[in-house]
């Protein structure tokens, strides 16, 4: 055999990659619920941490601070892995799929409590001046005026993260998840062929160059007419 | 002279102090704006002018005097102070208007969240206060789609949308680009002609000399000088006054 059909028998085996395809697929399906659930909680716990902290209740802010710095700090696969084999031992015991979202949402509740928290300070200080002058309260300014300035703002920065935040749903096939490298993983074991690695590199693609073909068109959505 | 000494002020201001750490920006100032009067304070930069205006409608909290607007005490814990604002307009240099919101949408906000009128009610007010202003061709366009002069007009509709009771405006026109202040200024002129209490702050002298009862003139925190604006420019009391009038004239 010449060096690149060695290449393709190892990593483009099409018998192989067919007869995996099934279980690909079914990690692909487990990758996009992850990935859904983890965006739609990290981000909405984020907004809420920024809202809470933007009415600068002294102790609280040390504790949202606390808690956002902490998980900057630690790797994702470090939580992960603390989750599922730690929580047992105090009595509560995590799947390997709530273990990865758990985790990976309080990742990305941290970071893009960031991004808010910095979305929010960067509205001018006038956008409340002229706002309160004209009787508007606090809560209200902050909804009607300071959080749409706020979103649009952050929403490049928070795009990227979640990005990364949602391939970080690999760290699942640790704990025994079979989303896309999960299942990639065991048919390459079972087939004794890597060639499922490279499906799963496929789904890989097929899933996230449309989120970032989306948030491509949300970043030009939401901004302002010039 | 309207009206000079028939009411009794609807601005009323006394012994106001207000420090920012170290440094003591104004020095027990006293106020006084009778309804349908406007009052021009004028003074050097670092004169707590601005504020002295600020503290007008709160948004800067003096550490010791009293401030009382149509009747509200405007420094008591028990006065709604979001209430109270609704009857106190402000204008401010930098136009503050909301970039994600069109013209009227700008004018519509405090009327729907505040006034809590129905769209289409506050769409007609809306519409009214932008033709008053001259900009009711412009209604749906963004802020960043106006000259600045526009913009400073859409902040005026927006703060007499809500029908105040006093105008206050901080140098409204010392961001704009001296073709665009003349639009400013004609509409605060109709507004003055219309009846409306103003309290300004700005370097425009001559609109000060033409449309002003009163010119105020502040320095160090002080109100140094109180009168007529033809007292104030021709006959100053001050040495400060005199200078002060010098130096802006020869620009």
């Amino acid at each position: 055999m010449t060096g690149f059909e060695n290449f393709a028998f190892s990593f483009l085996n099409m018998k192989v990659m067919a007869q995996y395809l099934p279980q690909i697929a079914q990690g692909f399906v487990l990758t996009v619920w992850l990935a859904v659930l983890i965006v739609v909680a990290g981000l909405a716990s984020g907004l809420a941490l920024a809202l809470v902290r933007s009415f600068g209740i002294r102790p609280l802010n040390w504790l949202i601070i606390f808690v956002v710095d902490l998980f900057r700090a630690l790797p994702p696969l470090v939580i992960i892995v603390l989750l599922f084999f730690g929580l047992p031992a105090a009595g509560l015991g995590l799947s390997g799929f709530a273990a990865t979202w758990l985790s990976l949402t309080l990742v990305l509740m941290a970071f893009s409590e960031e991004i808010f928290w910095a979305g929010l300070t960067s509205v001018h200080k006038g956008q409340w001046e002229a706002s309160r002058s004209t009787g508007l309260t606090f809560t209200q300014t902050l909804r009607h005026v300071v959080v749409p300035q706020a979103l649009r703002i952050t929403i490049p920065p928070l795009t990227n993260r979640t990005i990364a935040i949602t391939k970080g749903t690999a760290l699942g096939s640790v704990v025994g998840v079979s989303e896309i490298l999960g299942a990639s993983q065991s048919a390459m074991s079972f087939s004794a062929n890597p060639s499922p690695l490279m499906l799963g590199a496929i789904a890989y693609l097929v899933l996230f160059i449309p989120v970032v073909a989306f948030g491509r068109w949300v970043e030009s959505r939401f901004a302002w007419k010039r | 002279m309207r009206n000079a000494h028939s009411s009794p002020p609807i601005v009323q201001a006394h012994g106001l102090w207000k420090r920012f750490g170290a440094l003591t920006v104004l020095k027990g100032v006293d106020l006084e704006v009778a309804e349908k009067q406007l009052v021009f304070i004028i003074g050097p930069s670092g004169s707590g002018k601005s504020t002295l205006l600020r503290c007008l409608n709160r948004l800067e909290t003096p550490d010791d005097g009293a401030i009382t607007i149509d009747g509200i005490n405007l420094l008591s814990p028990k006065t709604d102070i979001n209430k109270a604002r609704q009857r106190i307009g402000m204008v401010f240099q930098s136009f503050n208007l909301y970039p994600h919101m069109t013209a009227r949408q700008n004018v519509t906000l405090a009327l729907r969240k505040v006034l809590g009128r129905g769209k289409e009610e506050a769409d007609i007010a809306a519409r009214h206060a932008l033709d008053r202003v001259g900009l009711g061709e412009r209604m749906d366009h963004f802020p960043a789609q106006l000259s600045g002069g526009q913009q400073q007009r859409v902040a005026i509709a927006r703060a007499i949308a809500l029908e105040p009771r006093v105008m206050l405006f901080d140098e409204p026109t010392s961001a704009l680009d001296p073709e665009l202040v003349g639009g400013v200024l004609s509409v605060m002129r109709e507004l003055r002609e219309s009846g409306m209490t103003m309290v300004v702050v700005s370097h425009e002298m001559a609109f000060a000399r033409a449309a002003a009862d009163t010119v105020i003139f502040m320095a160090d925190g002080e109100k140094l000088e109180e009168g007529p604006p033809a007292q104030i420019f021709e006959q100053p009391q001050h040495e400060r006054t005199r200078s002060f009038i010098r130096q802006i004239d020869r620009h």
